[in-house]
């Protein structure tokens, strides 16, 4: 069934924080952080996947690459169920980029201690394969090979980050999971991150997942994007489709509030960027409170995510889907 | 290689930098009392490793004969106890015994509470409740009670003393160990490590315990000095050391029998654990010191209330010319001008609507005190501002600055360097008015905001030279009570986290009400009505029940509202707000950019606005100042600085970040990196990033010129309106 170009299947993946009870007795609250998403990353796309913070796009990518356990759900990789099996499993194929490079180094291990240690534990090298590997791969991220021997805290945002994907790069995956991986990163360097990931992107046939808030960062790098709203997927597109004209309200609002050098922005209508409670979700569809378009119906049932008039590869979940301008 | 190069500049710098850190050994011995300590405590153990060799009597030997012999006998320089064994012999094969246990006890305690500690931290859960439980109820005993159970179950003995000590500390190694592994086990690298293909052993070995092993040192380091104590407080009580063998405790109890008759006995033990817990805690304390972080970053001393400002500092921007100043101020201040300006004393600050004057500008006398603390808040001062035709000022305020800052240098002193963090910088600001400050991080943008009200941390900053012109007044002269009184009221702040301006335990209307009454004079009521107002006016929903809400229970966004509503409370003539919404989702940075532009339009506050993106900037900014290396570089009005920048560094900050709705833009990254602050190189601190770069432009000082328009800049060649940096079409006016 499965077609081949699917690399990774996520269907109706959940995770739920909390819940329980404690010796008391009493109920702990209970919190979706992802409520049932389902999507497919296709073999060689750039899969961008927007949404505000808190809406579950770092959980979902946790459980992408096994960090995380989701409560209910299945992620598929290359047709086989993955999503119980923890990190190792999936390391070897999914890699992912930290937001932050400097903490996501070791301070107290050597670069050529973290590039090891993938080789080692998900490959099974030995020490002269390895060390060939780690020269090849620091000058791919360009750094040079003297800077194997230094400690994290010596390198800048930018190299820190090149240090950081040089190890995902390790273990040789096919997938990598970007979670935010320029906005830490001062704008003078972001594209030199960007157009890295560009051309290892091309070199090694990769496929991306790239999460971020920055609308401009995603719309310049990715090929399709998926927009997240309080922990489900309420649009998904090709990205340049999505960007010029969108169907979800949430979607539209999102790329009207990104602020543009030399254009004021029109105003938009007093929107108060809340998020319904997490703990205490609203029947129907989350974006109702918020959004300029609701009718009664939204209130009632959540709407599906499903094809409009777009064609079968531009899908919303939107009862009143704004129409092409 | 634009990247290669680059890195090879980062080599040497981060190179020098690692030298000029000290070591943590020097560290140590730089602390006096740690170095003394050391030296006490290696004469002791150089002894008690030397007893087997050195010329000493039998420790065990009676000699009921010269029993009780005094201090300085023949053949006994610290006379005999009671059996007449030589006190000398005893004393340092005592401490021989004690230093041995005290410090076998404190690494086994050591060893098994850090791997009891590291496993609960890690693993969590039911194994850290467990682990846990089980440490606080040996942790409930007192624990010499505890000692003597343990002792009292195993029987007397040397080595039962040692474990009952050691199982005694256990807990303690524990729950630090524990507490700092909790920490770590959700650090990024950890699960790096885990998608490394690590597993939990390993990373507890190879990730965890060795950025954990600093904390185990300085726990030991503490502790041994008390473990040695309590050995010899257990060998006192006869459980530890059996007789004959000698420790110092048990000497201490032999000398306790004969203490009136004799009291050098127990003078003598006494002493020299009293040498040895106080040496080792000395040395403890400067391992502390030492390792920790932040004591190691030179931030020993609590900050002072406000920045220090350097005595003498320089006040013209005339290349750094010392200007003393005077020491009593009814006068004007003796600036010099500028050359060129051929000594026609213009008004002080410049005051009209053009564009600042910049580096050039004559910085002529804001009146030193011309406003006592008493007089408090007079809007132009006596002498301050003139307009240019020398009328009365008071009259025509709308056209004076609120914020002049002239020639600001704000320094770091760290070690022997002097990092200038702010190097000359001037910013105008009048009513109504917003600034845009922009520029990489590092650059110099928050410690010049933060130089205005004095809020740089001092030690290591302080305010080298120029002048802070508020309304007349420079706040670099300004008495304390006066500061106070600015701060909050006329001149408040909104910081990127608003979490550093919120007390976490108060309600945010608390919070706000207190803000509120610190300025006016306003009974409780009032107050709370008028917070209400507050956070009514920044849109916060449901105000009313929002004001008993803590920090922690509002969102990002909410949070970020409430401190614009506390920077609002006193009616602010001047905001000043670093980076307010870039830790914010895009949505609700819309809105609380929206909101700060309206309520500064309505109530004609002037604002000084830092961020990084250019997005941000054309929404709200009236005029743009662009920092480098501690300088303006660059300054105009927004549209025009946006469009057709003068400066290269500009014209590369603006290209290298992607924008909406131009997917297919080429992303030309700035190459290299800024320049450290205390070394920077002659001429122009952009040369070896700029790609128009000249050898003029390496030789002398470049001055902050007006280039056309609006814009002035610090550039030699600057780039003609709208044109593009070689190499990379200009995306603004090649836009379809
Ligand atoms: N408390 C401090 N101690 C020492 N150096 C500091 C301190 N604060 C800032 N600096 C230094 O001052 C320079 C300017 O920093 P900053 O004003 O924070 O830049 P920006 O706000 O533009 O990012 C940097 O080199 C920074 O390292
Ligand atoms: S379903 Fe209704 S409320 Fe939800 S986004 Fe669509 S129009 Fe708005
Ligand atoms: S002065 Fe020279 S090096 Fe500096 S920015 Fe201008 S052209 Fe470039
Ligand atoms: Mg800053």
């Amino acid at each position: 069934m499965t077609p081949p170009s699917n690399v990774i299947e996520i269907r109706d993946l959940a995770r739920t924080f909390g819940g329980g009870r404690t010796i008391l007795g009493t109920k702990k609250p209970q919190l979706t952080a992802v409520r049932g998403v389902s999507l497919d990353l296709r073999k060689g796309e750039t899969l961008g996947i927007v949404g505000e913070s808190g809406c579950g796009k770092s959980t979902l990518a946790r459980m992408l690459v096994g960090l995380d356990r989701p409560t209910s759900g299945a992620i598929r990789l290359d047709g086989k169920d993955l999503s119980s099996s923890g990190t190792r499993a999936l390391a070897r194929r999914v890699q992912y980029v930290f937001q932050d490079p400097v903490s996501s180094l070791n301070p107290r291990q050597t670069i050529r201690d973290i590039l090891e240690a993938p080789m080692r534990h998900l490959l099974g090298l030995g020490s002269k394969e390895r060390k060939e590997r780690l020269e090849k791969l620091i000058e791919d991220v360009n750094l040079r090979p003297e800077f194997l021997d230094r400690y994290p805290h010596e390198f800048s945002g930018g190299q820190a980050q090149r240090i950081g994907i040089a190890r995902a790069l390790a273990a040789e995956p096919d997938v990598v999971v970007l979670d935010e991986p320029v906005s830490a990163l001062d704008v003078s360097v972001q594209a030199q991150v960007l157009n890295l990931l560009d051309r290892l992107k091309r070199e090694r046939g990769l496929t991306y997942v790239f999460i971020s808030h920055d609308l401009a960062v995603v719309e310049s790098v990715a090929t399709r994007v998926a927009v997240m709203y309080f922990g489900e997927i309420v649009e998904t597109a090709p990205a340049r489709e999505l960007f010029r004209a969108p169907l979800h309200p949430y979607t539209n609002l999102l790329i009207r509030s990104a602020p543009v050098p030399n254009r004021k922005r029109q105003k938009a209508s007093g929107d108060s960027g809340e998020l319904p409670d997490p703990y205490d979700p609203p029947p129907g569809c989350p974006f109702a409170p918020r959004c300029p378009r609701a009718e009664d119906n939204c209130r009632a049932a959540m709407p599906a995510l499903e094809a409009k008039d777009r064609g079968k590869d531009h899908r919303a979940a939107c009862f009143h889907p704004l129409s092409r301008r | 290689m634009t990247a290669a190069a680059a890195s090879s500049r980062d080599d040497r710098s981060s190179g020098r930098e690692r030298r000029e850190r000290p070591s943590t050994f020097a560290l140590i011995l730089n602390n006096r009392l740690a170095a003394a300590g050391l030296v006490v405590l290696c004469l002791i153990v150089i002894a008690a490793l030397a007893a087997p060799i050195l010329p000493l009597a039998d420790p065990n030997a009676t000699d009921p004969a010269s029993r009780l012999a005094p201090l300085l006998s023949p053949g006994h320089l610290l006379g005999t106890d009671a059996l007449g064994r030589d006190m000398l012999s005893r004393l340092v094969w005592g401490t021989r015994v004690s230093l041995v246990v005290g410090v076998s006890a404190s690494l086994i305690a050591a060893i098994f509470g850090s791997a009891i500690g590291l496993v609960a931290g890690y693993a969590g859960g039911r194994t850290d409740q467990m682990l846990m439980r089980l440490i606080d109820l040996t942790m409930a005993f007192p624990y010499i009670l505890l000692a003597l159970a343990i002792v009292a179950i195993l029987g007397p003995g040397l080595i039962n003393a040692l474990y009952a000590i050691a199982i005694v500390n256990v807990p303690f190694f524990a729950r630090n160990i524990r507490g700092i592994t909790v920490g770590l086990a959700r650090r990024e690298f950890v699960d790096a490590a885990r998608l490394s293909g690590k597993g939990p052993l390993t990373i507890l070995w190879s990730d965890i315990l060795p950025n954990v092993l600093p904390t185990i040192v300085i726990t030991l380091s503490t502790t041994v000095g008390w473990m040695i104590l309590e050995t010899a407080g257990l060998s006192f009580l006869g459980l530890g050391a059996q007789p004959p063998q000698a420790d110092l405790g048990s000497m201490l109890g032999d000398g306790r029998k004969v203490m009136f008759t004799a009291p050098t006995i127990s003078l003598v033990p006494g002493l020299m654990i009293f040498l040895i817990v106080m040496s080792i805690n000395l040395i403890g304390d400067g391992i502390r010191d030492a390792l920790d972080p932040r004591l190691r970053s030179g931030a020993l001393a609590r900050p002072a209330f406000r920045t220090k400002v350097a005595k003498g500092r320089r006040k013209a921007d005339t290349d750094g010319e010392q200007e003393p100043l005077p020491a009593d101020a009814g006068g004007v201040g003796l600036d010099p001008l500028p050359a060129g300006e051929g000594g026609n004393r213009y008004p002080p600050l410049p005051c009209r609507a053009s564009p600042p004057q910049g580096g050039r500008s004559p910085s002529v006398g804001l009146s030193e005190r011309s406003i006592s603390p008493l007089e408090g808040e007079m809007p132009a001062g006596r002498g301050g501002f003139q307009g240019r035709d020398g009328d009365d000022v008071a009259s025509d305020r709308n056209d004076n600055p609120v914020l002049a800052v002239r020639g600001l240098e704000t320094d770091f002193h760290i070690g022997r360097s002097v990092y200038h963090a702010s190097n000359g910088v001037d910013l105008t600001i009048r009513r109504g008015e917003c600034l845009c400050l922009v520029g990489e991080s590092g650059s110099g943008k928050s410690v010049t905001a933060m130089s205005v009200m004095g809020l740089v941390p001092s030690p290591p900053g302080v305010i080298a030279g120029g002048r802070i012109g508020f309304k007349g007044e420079d706040l670099a002269d300004a008495p304390d009570r006066r500061i106070r009184e600015l701060r909050g009221g006329a001149v408040s702040h909104v910081f990127q986290d608003p979490l550093a301006t919120l007390h976490p335990l108060f309600a945010v209307g608390d919070q706000i009400v207190e803000a509120i009454r610190a300025h006016q004079p306003l009974g409780k009521r009032a107050a709370e009505a008028k917070a209400r107002d507050l956070l009514d006016l920044v849109r916060i929903p449901n105000a009313a029940q929002r004001m008993k809400a803590l920090p922690h229970e509002l969102s990002g966004g909410l949070r970020q509202r409430v401190s614009i509503a506390m920077a609002l409370a006193n009616d602010p003539e001047l905001i000043i707000a670093d980076e307010p919404t870039t830790a914010l989702d895009v949505t609700v940075q819309a809105e609380v950019l929206r909101l700060l532009d309206t309520l500064r339009r309505e109530r004609d506050t002037a604002v000084l606005f830092i961020t990084h993106d250019f997005g941000v900037v054309s929404e709200i900014a009236d005029r743009v100042a662009v920092m480098y290396a501690g300088r303006i570089v660059e300054t105009g009005e927004t549209a025009e600085i946006l469009t057709r920048p003068a400066h290269p560094y500009t014209r590369m900050l603006i290209d290298c970040v992607p924008v909406m709705g131009e997917p297919e833009r080429r992303l030309d990254a700035v190459p290299g990196r800024p320049p450290a602050v205390n070394r920077l190189p002659p001429g122009c601190a952009f040369a070896d990033r700029c790609p128009r770069v000249q050898p003029d432009c390496r030789e002398g000082e470049i001055p902050l010129e007006t280039k056309r328009g609006s814009l002035e800049a610090r550039c030699l060649h600057p780039l003609g309106p709208g044109e593009a940096l070689a190499g990379g079409a200009d995306p603004l006016e090649a836009r379809p």
